[in-house]
């Protein structure tokens, strides 16, 4: 029988059927960072429990990290104690931890990607939601919650119900200028924050095949913005040349067997899909939010919507509380909207190639007086690289703060955040209320160069007008 | 591990309107700077809850009628955004028992039938006639049968759904599903035999 590579990995991963008809499911790799992981560390002392596989477990440090404070103790005694847990509890169970000493610290979906922990045809858990970033790889990732790490520290299984599968089919070529934030945006936009519950997406068709490793990563990121419970890309040539020679890879001994195995998990031509959704890649412009969800979203050219124009109620009660919100006007252009913070980085665009295309445009521009720009870079290792190939100088010479690895602004756990009302051009993957630290902080999510677009005129701009380009 | 046969909650409800609420919402990311999740339940909405200051604003949960709730309604696509833990926990720990919406996001609702508390789902116009009744007379009792898949109140009875597997664990007392995971440990070891990353 043909099967998507969702079933093969899911066969090939199921122990047995639960009696409430859930699957236990193995978990291959298991990712754990300092926010969700302690609790689930003291259920299991409570119920004197050991870690079932401590070698197939991973750790690092990213939501509370300061990214202007290296050395320890910590500014914020909360973000030192959950430090500290962590590293407690990895050292007493022999799980790896990548801590700051390392040098490979960074956010868990950029480190886990970046050391080749992430390989197709695995499945993968994290007690995070952004986990289906590393469905890029064809493995299945999901984001699961403290007592599902629990599960899994425990047995290296959780209870899961099968999900269907939705094929997403974008052809053809992007515009110059969109990028696969765009691309993400738009499949939000189009499909709704919820229409993606019950499913795995599937991301296929000519642009993807086309793809970096890293513009797939940007896109399953966001998969779960979408409501999808995971999302994925099968493996090709991209996929394998871009995971050969990495710590965690497969050495050249075992490598031809392993991407022979990789490759046997690809969807098989003529599978069965639950769904099927076809996207033109030229119908896709630089997209920007004007709302509270990631799905409330519209091509930098077109107006903010107006609640005035749509009958459908709720349409327009969430129109009406998005604008109050946001403090936005109904029809108005979104662009020239003025801002006050740009932040670039996340586990959705805070990777090499993010910082290295916004430079190639940045160079010998500066940020618009009274805006605070900062790049945060997602793991200590893109930090290093950006370094060597001069690109933190073009940002710190053009007015941006140069920072050390982790989530920052994205949910602003560390110091970093949004003051009051602050509007903030924001490259990562959320612009729910009070997101980024402050209760009442505005944010407006976009690629990473209209995020330095934005940052250069002070207002939310068409980046292809602003870097010229063509 | 014995638990608890989560038949029916019954109890007066409170009805917390809005469609999308999510989890930064339910319980904003500075208050998970913590490493046990006691005390979360004061955190419950706190940005739509409290002003900058720290005093009360208008919300339901901050009315004194609405107190001894242990029944939370609210709209669509609840509990969407993140994977925290803490916000079903804030919910618990709050005092909430069971949630009824008109339907919720998945990673929320597989979180909460783990913790044993349920959540329903109901139709706009039946969320809608319980809301009514309670903002009347909010000593209503309120019962969601899991079993039945009904909610009755004040004489009345409207259809709510409970997702089959989160239903059967709850009513046959095994929500937790960790004992039956370490039951298949060696079942497991014969799955992860078959894999060469695993085997390895
Ligand atoms: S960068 Fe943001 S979304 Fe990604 S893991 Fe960190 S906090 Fe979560």
């Amino acid at each position: 029988m043909r099967k998507s590579l969702f079933e093969k990995v899911w066969d090939a991963h199921a122990v047995r059927t639960l009696a409430n008809g859930q699957t236990q499911l193995l978990v291959g790799t298991h990712l754990i960072h300092e926010v969700t992981s302690p609790q689930a560390f003291g259920m299991l002392r409570d119920l004197g429990l050991q870690v079932a596989m401590p070698h197939r477990t991973f750790a690092t440090v990213d939501h509370i990290v300061p990214t202007d404070q290296f050395a320890e103790p910590y500014r914020d005694p909360l973000a030192q104690a959950m430090m500290e847990e962590l590293r407690k509890n990895c050292a007493s169970t022999g799980i790896t931890f990548f801590d700051r000493a390392s040098g490979k610290q960074g956010i868990v979906h950029i480190v886990g990607p970046e050391q080749g922990i992430t390989q197709p045809g695995t499945t993968i858990a994290c007690g995070d939601s952004h986990t289906s970033t590393h469905g890029a790889f064809g493995a299945i990732a999901f984001g699961v919650g403290t007592t599902q790490i629990r599960d899994v520290l425990a047995t290296q299984t959780m209870a899961l119900g099968k999900l269907k599968v939705r094929r997403i089919e974008v052809s053809g070529k992007l515009l110059p200028g969109v990028y696969a934030k765009d691309v993400i945006l738009h499949i939000i936009r189009t499909l709704g924050v919820n229409g993606g519950t019950g499913f795995a997406y599937e991301y296929a068709g000519e642009l993807f095949d086309r793809f970096t490793m890293e513009e797939r990563m940007t896109v399953c990121n966001m998969s779960i913005e979408g409501g999808a419970r995971a999302g994925y890309v099968n493996p090709d040539e991209t996929t394998f040349a871009y995971l050969q020679g990495r710590p965690y890879s497969p050495k050249a001994a075992q490598w031809d067997a392993a991407v022979a195995n990789w490759q046997s998990f690809a969807s098989d031509p003529g599978c069965h899909y639950d769904d099927v959704v076809k996207i033109a890649a030229a119908d896709i412009a630089p997209t920007v939010t004007w709302g509270i969800n990631p799905g409330q979203a519209i091509a930098i050219n077109e107006s903010i919507p107006d609640a005035a124009k749509t009958n459908v109620v709720d349409e327009k009660a969430s129109i009406e509380e998005a604008l109050a919100y946001m403090k936005l006007t109904p029809g108005a252009p979104i662009k020239g909207t003025k801002i006050d913070v740009a932040f670039l980085g996340s586990c959705t665009n805070g990777r090499l190639s993010d910082f290295q295309e916004v430079a190639r445009f940045l160079k010998g521009r500066k940020v618009a007086g009274g805006v605070k720009a900062i790049a945060v870079p997602g793991s200590q290792i893109v930090a290093l690289q950006c370094i060597a190939q001069g690109i933190d100088k073009v940002f710190s010479e053009a007015g941006f703060e140069w920072r050390e690895a982790g989530c920052s602004m994205c949910l602003a756990m560390n110091p970093d955040k949004l003051i009051g009302d602050q509007l903030c051009a924001s490259s990562s993957n959320r612009n729910f209320k009070g997101r980024q630290g402050s209760p009442t902080g505005r944010t407006i999510l976009m690629s990473p160069l209209m995020v330095a677009a934005a940052a250069v005129t002070g207002s939310i701009a068409d980046a292809r007008e602003v870097f010229a380009v063509n | 591990m014995a638990l608890e046969k989560i038949t029916s909650i019954t109890g007066p409800a409170v009805y917390v309107p809005g469609n999308d609420i999510d989890t930064d919402r339910i319980i904003p990311a500075r208050f998970m700077k913590c490493i046990v999740f006691d005390g979360l339940g004061e955190f419950l909405f706190y940005d739509v809850r409290k002003n900058a200051d720290g005093t009360d604003r208008p919300h339901p949960l901050n009315e004194a009628r609405f107190k001894r709730a242990t029944i939370l309604l609210s709209g669509a696509n609840f509990g969407c955004g993140s994977s925290r833990e803490h916000a079903p926990q804030a919910i618990q720990k709050y005092g909430f028992k069971a949630v009824i919406a008109e339907n919720f996001a998945e990673i929320f609702l597989g979180n909460c039938t783990t913790l044993g508390l349920p959540c329903a789902t109901a139709s706009r116009e039946d969320i809608a006639k319980i809301a009514a009744v309670v903002a009347q007379e909010p000593t209503t009792d309120v019962v969601i049968d899991v079993v039945k898949q009904e909610v009755r109140f004040a004489g009345q009875t409207v259809k709510a759904e409970v997702r089959a597997s989160a239903r059967d664990a709850l009513i046959h007392g095994r929500w937790d599903p960790i004992g039956e995971l370490i039951d298949g440990l060696p079942a497991v070891q014969t799955t992860a035999a078959k894999l060469p990353y695993l085997a390895a």
